[in-house]
């Protein structure tokens, strides 16, 4: 147990904007070390040519950013990475809505059907991956074996960046409906009842009430779901297709890490990460924008 | 009080509401009882065709050899070790952040919320070759605090907690300090406790996805020794080379994988999803 009383005599030489600091330094000792000093690095990394096990060799300005936007396995890699993470969050996304509803319209049985729909979140993406690999599997899979059209994503693209979408969607479907259940709780009581005094079916409740209500929560969540698709993902990715066949599923991480770890082309990768930079701080910058307008209430 | 739901009064509506809530549970966990299934049976029953659904009675050979196989003993203790730590660290260095900024609101306080604002921008991949090298310059590659450490901040953890620590009253604060408590005293005997709901919330968001971290785990760590499980179950995935792989060790593994985690969501759901709500004003 702290003795409180020497902690205190201790603390009382400090005056309070110091204690201040103390309590915010651990916070900021970690972000300025792991966070700003290494994207800084990014950032200067991506304006040097490099070589193989020698590192930055001279300034090339941002002829890096020149040969990655005019490279065809980018513009790839930016395609499939834009299905991938539109495709997740939107399926993912409106799943949930449905879903979560669902359970909030009936009084029995409606905190064991929440468990039951919330429990995938505990899988992590890697592992989502490697079950929905062994379902779609060409030869032994259950779903290969019953589907009409004969599955083989091992050589197949489309098919390919289709077993992540889903696998990647069922994976996130517990965290959206944990949210939309959250959000549904917080709805109060009197608007419904004042909805079903005025008559409103439960259709009309949804649209009128329910969605709008929600409106914040499901700006959140698409921003979240397409972070999560983007930048989660890279252990289902790793872990079953390794960005194959043919560059289908190289999705924007995938080729950061191959061209930095594996290619040890230092500076492209690093133009890589700073074009990943931009696409965040542009995602955030719309979520910031976009919910302060068109959320319903407050 | 007005009789509420309308719709679940006509018996057919909400009949069809079970049927549909009852066929998404089987749909969405579907994938996760075939895994256990299979991790039941003998390699031929795995892979026999039409694939059949009855529980196999190799169960406890295939999850001895995925245990004895994959060193699932030593890497299920870095990824406990690492859960752990790391949401231990978040929360602890998010609480005392929240603490100084609401409490103390020092001179830049609006600074260092803005710092923790930005970290959400600098996901892994857009730091990666770089935090590489920062561990290694400390010599840190292929250890625990390499594992754990560059994570020690939450800008969710941050935020919920700076939100929670608003709506406290005031009259709490005067008393305490009536109370000759000090400012450490205050927070971790009465703000703290407060907290829990938020706290529980926290706990249960961290750990599952500090347990689910692949990327940075598989550059910074090299030998088997320090290796976490999901890296354990990726590895164990044959990449398209011949033979028969043995796919009943490896569903044990992942259902091994999938345990700590999914225990903690389901032991701890109510407070997960209370705790989500930012508390009003």
């Amino acid at each position: 147990m702290i003795n409180f009383d020497k902690v205190q005599k201790w603390f009382g030489s400090f005056d309070s904007s110091l204690l201040a600091y103390l309590f915010a330094l651990p916070q900021l000792a970690v972000i300025s070390i792991f966070f700003i000093y290494p994207t800084a690095l990014s950032l200067r990394s991506s304006l040097f040519r490099s070589v193989p096990f020698r590192g930055l060799v001279e300034f090339i300005g941002i002829r890096n950013f020149i040969d990655l936007l005019t490279s065809s396995s980018y513009h790839q890699s930016l395609m499939v990475s834009a299905i991938f993470a539109l495709s997740v969050t939107i399926i993912g996304v409106g799943v949930s809505l449905v879903l979560a509803t669902l359970t909030d319209r009936i009084a029995k049985f409606a905190g064991f059907y929440r468990a039951a729909l919330i429990w995938p979140y505990a899988i992590s993406p890697t592992i989502a991956g490697v079950v929905w690999g062994f379902l779609f599997h060409p030869t032994y899979g259950v779903v290969s074996y019953y589907s009409p059209i004969r599955i083989d994503w091992l050589s197949n693209g489309w098919q390919a960046l289709f077993l992540l979408v889903v696998a990647a969607t069922w994976r996130q479907l517990g965290y959206n409906i944990a949210f939309y259940v959250a959000g549904l709780q917080s709805i109060p009581q009197s608007l419904e009842e004042a909805a079903v005094v005025d008559g409103a079916n439960g259709w009309q409740r949804f649209w009128r009430i329910t969605f709008p209500m929600l409106t914040p929560i499901t700006f959140f969540l698409l921003t979240m779901n397409f972070i999560y698709a983007s930048f989660r993902t890279f252990g289902m990715v790793h872990a079953l297709t390794g960005g194959g066949p043919a560059g289908f599923t190289n999705i924007l991480i995938y080729k950061v890490y191959t061209n930095g770890f594996i290619d040890l082309k230092l500076g492209y990768s690093a133009a890589q990460s700073v074009m990943l930079l931009v696409f965040v701080a542009g995602i955030s910058w719309f979520q910031f924008r976009y919910t302060e307008r068109r959320v319903a209430y407050r | 009080m007005v009789k509420l739901p309308n719709i679940s009064q006509i018996p057919i509506s909400r009949l069809i509401i079970h049927a549909l809530l009852i066929l998404a549970i089987l749909v969405v966990s579907f994938p996760l009882i075939y895994t256990f299934i299979v991790s039941t049976q003998s390699l031929p029953q795995a892979t026999r065709l039409p694939p059949n659904l009855v529980p196999g009675s190799s169960m406890i050979e295939n999850y001895g050899k995925a245990w004895a196989q994959a060193n699932l003993g030593r890497i299920m203790l870095n990824s406990g070790v690492m859960s752990l730590g790391v949401t231990i660290g978040k929360i602890t260095v998010a609480s005392f952040t929240a603490f100084s900024i609401v409490y103390f609101n020092p001179p830049g306080a609006g600074f260092i919320f803005f710092m923790t604002l930005l970290t959400l921008m600098m996901p892994i991949p857009v730091r990666l070759m770089p935090t590489y090298q920062v561990i290694s310059s400390f010599g840190w590659v292929d250890t625990y605090f390499a594992i754990t450490l560059p994570y020690f901040v939450s800008a969710t953890g941050t935020f919920l907690l700076r939100q929670f620590f608003k709506t406290v009253p005031q009259d709490l604060v005067d008393a305490a300090r009536v109370d000759g408590a000090n400012p450490l005293r205050f927070f971790v005997q009465i703000l703290l406790p407060l907290s829990r709901t938020n706290i529980a919330a926290l706990f249960v968001i961290l750990f599952i996805w500090t347990w689910n971290q692949y990327l940075w785990p598989l550059i910074i760590t090299s030998s088997e020794a320090m290796r976490v499980i999901q890296l354990g179950i990726g590895f164990m995935i044959p990449k398209g080379g011949t033979g028969l792989p043995p796919w009943n060790t490896i569903m044990a593994a992942v259902v091994i994988a999938v345990l700590p985690p999914l225990l903690i969501l389901l032991i701890m759901q109510k407070e997960f999803v209370k705790g989500l709500i930012e508390p009003e004003k």
